[in-house]
């Protein structure tokens, strides 16, 4: 739209015709408060708390419902203005309790702050308050009913935003309440209940404290905590999530988590697992010392000094004896790219294997290969914030990747953008789409022929065809198409899915795989035949020249062949971080009876109790280093908690790699830099106080020097991975000043696979909203979530 | 718009619902006279009223219930066979609202939205109901009676209780 302009306070600006009072003059500096307004959402214009000046207006007007005119004539902020918002104020604190000494939002209450400038200071209310107990909504949300302000923020958020519709408002006048979707008289226990996604958006918009979550309610203040932004571990998406942290005896503790600057990828939003899904960190039950399986099957504690002796003793003899071919390597989907990275170098250049797999969550590899060609074509997670069409075919967003969900109701919201859905189940996301198809039971590879134009396969692929003609007519007419592909399509159906989607114009893809790292993992090579950037093992690469003598030159076994060969009694030793495969993929104990077992864990999980060795593991809130989510969208991962006794996959690989003899600066490379002649310790040994490293690490980068003068340090491993990793080419400033930055593979094009036709290597996930994988059992919240959502929510209507 | 196959509503009322839903533009305007009729039809507006309602509009009970909340007319608990209400707005507050009020509470033995052990009778003191000009004013049920006085309430009580009102229901 054209440009308009017009003056505020004196001052002349130009926005786009359209373009509300109050976000024209925020972009220009000038603040208007507001506690009902929220950019993207339904104007409401509920609390009077925008008004200004408006010259020919007769009364004052509020500048979150007036677009901006050419030539109108603003005063934002004069006495009779102040006047104004100071009654307002001094209405809404009629029966507000000011109990701000122990309101979680004291301290960041947009209430208090409104208040403090105005000063409100005197009412001429005398009436006795009226208060109202506390209300348990859910197993996250508390209600303070005389708090509230009646903004309606959250009853749009959780409808608008969330398309959940499960709060509203009742009765009318000065009685009127915010009110959840279960009335008391249809609760067991006589009381209003939420049945909801528990996405904690509500709160989170909620400008006082009414809203609350069980999780931070009384904990503690919010000056009290250091906050450190840093990625969520659970899904594929990748928000940001900020982690409020406090010392502990043993360490600190992650007290809550939000979204408190919305400057992640995931801007607004933020899920139940982001939020609440941290508490795992915390548990007492953490092993926090290494332990060693004694001859009665028993675990017993040990010093350090003695399990990585024993384990680099053992694994060398075994290398040497039995040859690194008997040893498999399985990594997580939470590692960061440095140490997936450093564990498949690890393998590869210490233990002498190829022997390496994780669990695939969505075809990555396939993904790499099949747009070799097209590096342009790797969607960004924020291509799903303005593509104006999408093809969502397969998967389940709204569970399996929240923030994909919101990113395309959102889209779809404010943007009118296009989405197709084709899925052979009514997820919820069909609510927003343009057009839903019904994909028969198991008819996905016949929909990926059909689409490329095998009418032949119109049978199979879906229930209803001449729908199905009228899908793939209008996804030919689009002249531009974001493509997203769950984990239903893999290996050649995959393939021949973006075949077609090539022949369209404009297109881009992404998969939608489950946890922080899934792709991380792939691209850091944590895979049998596939080094670091898709490189073929069998082919020319530059890794020959780097990974040393052990460095095998044939493929090795993927996960599935390397629990193959354990039961031949061909696997001696099998060296796990973070995974649990044994549950994961069934493995009968027994099968394992006679390999040598190294795992770093942070529980006792099916797969660490079969272990001889257990070395006690950090989580990502406790480390550092760079992650991508499905997307491919590379962030900084800071430390934000800290466990006594606990050490970063990093640093375990590290010292085991030492105790087995490797040559440490070979497997690093750190402190290389002679001429800034730096030496000194970054404080990663120096005691609890988290984030210490990084701060220190982001200030000497800030200053031109070089942090890397630990073995430890994850960003000596990401120089490496910036060499040599195709496709890494990151930009450093951008990764430490907390943005995102979109990474597409560039796999070469004599990529090979092994194994083209094994779909059965990729496991979906099929976590769900209150689910993440063995992660998730650990998550007392989670656990509580998961029981009170045995069946569907009820507030989401079925069609 | 979805007609229902076993409604709660007589058989004439879930009539005048499937016709209700066809006749507006947007089918949720429908909402606040079948909300009314509802009420008229069982006393009160129930869970199941409720249920049934959204159902029709395909709106969700949440919905329903913010709109029906919103109006002091309509209730969600049985009221008595003759629900009275008492104008105690200004017109009527001041030729003796009040002691209208305050009558009908001794008589009754019951306050304000409250209803005689035996269910016959219910009281409300409500806002003006447009009969200001011969004030003070009381409705019950859809009867208006005015000009009223202290023994004329008596009498019209007596009447109802007898069975003798004009709007027995
Ligand atoms: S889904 Fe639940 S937690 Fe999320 S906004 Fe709605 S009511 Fe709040
Ligand atoms: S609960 Fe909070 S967000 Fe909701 S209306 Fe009240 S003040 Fe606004
Ligand atoms: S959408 Fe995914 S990444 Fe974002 S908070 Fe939820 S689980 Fe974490
Ligand atoms: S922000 Fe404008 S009326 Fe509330
Ligand atoms: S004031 Fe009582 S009827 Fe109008």
């Amino acid at each position: 739209m054209p440009d308009v302009t017009f003056t505020v306070d004196g001052q002349t600006l130009t926005a786009p015709a359209g373009t509300l009072l109050i976000d024209a003059c925020k972009a220009s500096g000038i603040q208007i408060p507001a506690f009902c307004y929220y950019p993207g959402l339904s104007l409401q214009a509920a609390c009077r708390m925008c008004v200004v000046r408006i010259e020919k207006a007769p009364k004052l007007q509020t500048a979150c419902t007036t677009p901006v005119a050419e030539g109108m004539v603003v005063y934002s902020e004069t006495p009779e203005i102040a006047q104004a918002r100071k009654s307002t104020l001094e209405l809404l604190l009629g029966n507000h309790p000011l109990d701000c000494p122990v309101c979680d939002a004291g301290g960041q209450c947009e209430l208090q702050d409104m208040t403090f400038k105005y000063g409100a200071a005197s009412s001429f209310y005398a009436e006795p308050k009226n208060h109202r107990e506390e209300q348990k909504w859910s197993p996250t949300v508390y209600f303070d009913r005389p708090r509230c302000i009646l903004c309606y923020r959250c009853i749009r958020m959780c409808g608008e935003g969330m398309d959940v519709y499960a709060l509203g408002i009742q009765n009318r006048g000065s009685s009127a309440v915010i009110a959840p979707n279960i009335p008391a008289t249809q609760s067991e226990d006589g009381l209003a209940h939420l049945d909801c996604e528990e996405c904690g958006m509500c709160i989170d918009v909620c400008p006082v404290g009414a809203l609350t979550s069980d999780t931070y309610r009384y904990k503690t203040r919010p000056w009290e905590m250091n906050h450190v932004a840093t990625v969520c571990t659970h899904c594929g998406d990748g928000c940001k999530t900020t982690l409020g942290v406090r010392a502990t005896t043993d360490g600190s503790e992650i007290v809550r988590g939000d979204n408190r600057d919305k400057s992640g990828i995931n801007g607004d939003f933020l899920c139940n697992k982001g939020r609440y899904g941290f508490d795992f960190a915390n548990r007492e039950d953490r092993i926090t010392e290494p332990m060693l399986k004694q001859p009665d099957g028993t675990f017993k504690t040990v010093t350090w000094d003695e399990a990585l002796l024993f384990t680099g003793t053992r694994l060398k003899d075994i290398r040497d004896t039995r040859g690194g071919k008997t040893i498999g390597v399985i990594g997580g989907n939470r590692l960061t790219n440095e140490e997936a990275y450093l564990l498949q170098k690890f393998a590869r250049s210490v233990l002498g294997t190829n022997n390496i797999d994780h669990h695939r969550t969505a075809d990555f590899v396939t993904l790499a290969a099949a747009l070799r060609d097209h590096r342009d074509r790797f969607a960004s997670q924020h291509d799903n914030e303005t593509a104006k069409a999408i093809l969502l075919i397969g998967g389940d967003p709204t569970n399996q990747a929240p923030l994909t969900a919101w990113n395309l109701r959102t889209n779809v919201r404010l943007n009118r953008a296009k989405l197709y859905v084709a899925n052979h189940a009514h997820i919820k996301l069909h609510r927003q789409a343009k057009s839903f198809l019904e994909i028969a039971p198991y008819g996905y590879g016949a929909i990926a022929a059909y689409l490329s134009g095998d009418d032949g396969a119109a049978s199979s692929a879906a229930t209803d065809i001449e729908k199905l003609a009228h899908f793939r007519d209008a996804l030919k007419a689009e002249p531009e198409l974001l493509i997203l592909v769950g984990s239903e399509l893999r290996a050649g159906d995959l393939r021949a899915l973006i075949a077609y989607g090539l022949t369209l114009p404009n297109t881009k893809f992404a998969l939608i795989g489950d946890y922080v790292n899934a792709h991380g993992a792939a691209d850091m090579g944590l895979l049998p035949d596939l080094l670091p950037g898709y490189a073929p093992v069998v082919a020319d690469h530059d890794y020959t020249a780097e990974y040393g003598e052990h460095f095998p030159t044939e493929p090795g076994l993927n996960l599935l062949q390397i629990f193959d060969a354990a039961q031949t009694g061909d696997l001696a030793a099998l060296y796990i971080v973070n995974a649990n495969p044994v549950a994961r993929f069934s493995i009968d104990p027994a099968t394992l009876a006679n390999t040598f077992i190294v795992i770093h864990e942070m529980f006792l999980t099916e797969t660490a109790r079969l272990a001889d060795v257990i070395f006690p593991a950090a989580n990502l809130y406790e480390k550092s280093g760079s992650v991508v989510n499905s997307y491919g969208d590379l962030q900084l991962v800071k430390k934000a908690a800290d466990r006594a006794g606990v050490r970063t996959d990093l640093e375990l690989l590290v010292r085991v790699a030492d105790r087995m003899g490797a040559e440490i600066r070979k497997l690093v490379p750190f402190g290389k830099r002679a001429s800034t002649g730096l030496r000194a310790d970054l404080g990663q040994t120096r005691g609890v106080q988290s984030g210490e490293a990084d701060r220190h690490a982001v200030w000497l980068t800030a200053n031109n020097l070089e942090p890397k003068l630990s073995p430890f340090d994850p960003f000596a491993v990401l120089d490496e991975i910036q060499r040599l990793v195709p496709g890494y080419d990151l930009l450093r400033l951008q990764l430490l000043s907390g943005n995102d930055q979109h990474l597409a593979p560039q796999a070469p094009a004599d990529l090979i696979q092994i194994d083209e036709t094994r779909r059965d290597l990729v496991l979906p996930a099929d976590d769900t909203l209150f689910t993440s994988g063995t992660l998730g059992r650990y998550s007392p919240k989670l656990v509580e979530l998961q029981l009170k959502y045995a069946h569907e929510p009820v507030g989401i209507p079925a069609d | 718009m979805s007609t229902v196959s076993e409604s709660i509503f007589t058989p004439a009322t879930a009539e005048r619902f499937d016709k209700l839903v066809t006749i507006y533009p947007v089918p949720r305007s429908a909402l606040v006279p079948m909300l009314l009729y509802a009420q008229d039809d069982l006393g009160y507006v129930s869970d199941a009223a409720v249920a049934e309602i959204a159902h029709r509009l395909n709106l969700l009970e949440l919905d329903v219930r913010n709109v029906l909340s919103y109006y002091s007319m309509l209730r969600t608990k049985p009221a008595g066979k003759f629900n009275i209400q008492v104008c105690t707005n200004i017109s009527c507050m001041i030729v003796g609202g009040y002691d209208i009020l305050s009558h009908c509470q001794k008589r009754l033995g019951i306050g304000h939205k409250g209803v005689t052990a035996d269910g016959e009778f219910s009281l409300e003191e409500v806002e003006c109901i447009g009969a200001c000009c011969w004030a003070p004013a009381m409705q019950v049920n859809y009867d208006f009676h005015d000009n009223l006085t202290v023994e004329k309430v008596d009498s019209i009580l007596d009447d109802y209780a007898a069975g003798r009102g004009q709007d027995v229901k």
